[in-house]
């Protein structure tokens, strides 16, 4: 899983026009799910450094859903609600029903992507995949140099995700790109982008990594200083005004650096939907780091209840469950408290304000984290790279670099 | 929520325009949310009221003078149509969702 725009760029507004007299409509509250997202895979043929498939991701690779309970799955949430669906995983194409989902997405009216590294990419699968009525693809690059692609994702893949770009534009797909930015590469913001625009890019969307998973094991590492991201994005925004409406083009600011923690996932249980690879349904993709959580499974019981009954989505919908500073923040509405992965990950308390927030009793451990990206030694250790090795270490418990930001101030 | 009520006379669009909706777009009833939506890589926008009247017009043949016609005689009690229609017409061409044909 390429650390898609789902949270960040997803454009969500209610237009109101008023064509007509009576032309202003009720803001429902969102009771529906907007989004779908499936990830059908943990497993992948990259390492990326940045991952934000969980650690312990090995468990996962031996009890995925079968094709049959896929098409369910994309039944009952379009019955829900939900109209984009994207296609995830880990790497989807190691899955060979790919194509029978793209046409079960297609009858059923989703607006459907598919988000891949592009390998395994082939003629063959594209024109069925066109066929069947994909709506488009996304792909994730990773740097224009072959050196930084190659290291970060530990793979040799450069050349293949050129040849993968052209054919995604040869088969009349918007070419959507995805470049996770980090330390190695954010240096190289202009050149990306001149890549991009070489390419044919419609949208590029630039995210800044954000620390969940590998990436977060990694985090010293990755993290770029506030200069290198300030700097990022005026090259960007610099660009933009260049190249104007012909490619779309997205920064994702790190939230690190903000004063303010964003609405992660548009707000929990809001709009989005995740159905992982063993069938589990989660409101974000890291939830399962959450603890005392009963996520609730597709084998178990349906969509439906998952959304609307499931103790786990009902948890941190809306503003009850708040605690101070949260619960009596008149920005409350804003961002809801921010995000609760991050609120565990770095306090250990899932209810606590996301520690981005300059009003969290707990920002100094963000300010630590950017002090600690400075620190040369600690940014100099060997970085962790997504690998089922590795992964089964995390499984057996060995999570000596995890516990560190378990850790309670 | 956004005034979209602005002066015809100093709009970019024309009455006798035509647009499609743009590549990689789609345009489609939402019964569930009951709204008109369009979809695009990376997103989605629902349409209330107004908004979806308008766009489910745009078909690439009706000029927006036609659309502004056909909406006074569907709506005849309203009396800001015609920049509000423009004004939809600009927005949406703005953010890339119709293109001119
Ligand atoms: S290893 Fe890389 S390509 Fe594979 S799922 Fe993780 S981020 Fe995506
Ligand atoms: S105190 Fe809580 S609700 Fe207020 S801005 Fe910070 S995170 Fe958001």
């Amino acid at each position: 899983m390429t650390q898609t725009s789902l949270g960040e760029s997803v454009v969500q507004k209610e237009i109101h026009a008023q064509a007509k007299n009576n032309g202003v409509a009720a803001n429902i509250t969102q009771t529906q799910p907007l989004w779908m997202l499936a990830e059908v895979t943990y497993r992948c043929p990259l390492h990326c450094a940045f991952c934000y498939n969980p650690t312990d991701y090995d468990k996962h690779t031996q009890n995925e859903l079968t094709t049959e309970q896929w098409i369910q799955a994309l039944r009952d949430a379009r019955k829900l609600g939900a109209i984009q669906l994207g296609i995830s995983g880990g790497e989807p194409l190691l899955r060979d029903d790919i194509e029978d989902i793209v046409i079960e997405a297609k009858k059923l009216g989703y607006y459907s992507n598919l988000i891949t590294s592009g390998v395994g990419l082939t003629e063959k699968r594209i024109q069925a995949f066109k066929d069947g009525g994909l709506d488009h693809i996304q792909l994730s690059m990773h740097d224009i140099t072959e050196e930084i692609n190659n290291f970060i994702t530990n793979t040799k893949t450069f050349e293949l995700k050129k040849k993968v770009a052209a054919m995604i534009k040869n088969h009349g797909y918007p070419m959507v790109l995805n470049v996770v930015i980090h330390r190695y590469n954010i240096g190289h913001m202009k050149e990306i982008l001149e890549m991009a625009e070489a390419l044919g890019a419609d949208y590029i969307e630039l995210a800044n990594t954000q620390y969940y998973g590998w990436s977060l094991v990694n985090r010293s590492q990755l993290m770029p200083l506030k200069e290198q991201v300030e700097e990022a994005e005026r090259i960007t925004n610099e660009y933009r005004a260049k190249v104007g409406g012909k490619m779309k083009i997205f920064f994702v600011v790190p939230d690190y650096f903000s004063n303010r923690p964003k609405k992660c996932m548009n707000g929990w249980g809001e709009v989005f939907m995740i159905v992982t690879a063993n069938g589990d349904v989660l409101p974000c993709h890291s939830a399962r780091v959450l603890p005392n959580m009963q996520f609730p499974n597709v084998r178990d019981s349906g969509l439906e209840y998952a959304w609307k009954e499931s103790p786990a989505f009902n948890k941190y919908r809306g503003t009850e469950w708040m605690k101070g500073p949260c619960v009596t923040c008149p920005e409350k509405m804003n961002d809801l408290a921010g995000c609760r992965c991050q609120a565990f990950l770095l306090t250990g308390d899932a209810e606590s304000a996301d520690p981005v927030c300059s009003l969290s009793p707990n920002h100094h451990l963000i300010e630590k984290a950017i002090e600690d990206s400075k620190n040369p030694v600690l940014a100099s250790q060997p970085i962790i790279f997504r690998t089922d090795k590795n992964s089964k270490k995390y499984v057996a418990g060995d999570k000596e670099r995890v516990e560190e930001f378990h850790a309670l101030p | 929520m956004e005034n979209l009520a602005i002066d015809p006379t100093l709009s970019t669009i024309k009455h006798d325009d035509v647009f499609a909706i743009a590549m990689h777009h789609r345009f489609q009833w939402e019964e569930a949310q009951n709204t008109y939506v369009i979809l695009f890589p990376e997103g989605m926008v629902k349409l209330h009221g107004g908004a979806g009247e308008v766009m489910k017009r745009v078909n690439g043949q009706a000029s927006v003078g036609d659309v502004v016609t056909e909406l006074k005689a569907a709506f005849p009690d309203a009396t800001t149509i015609e920049a509000d229609v423009i004004g939809m017409f600009e927005m949406a061409f703005g953010k890339g969702w119709i293109r001119k044909i």
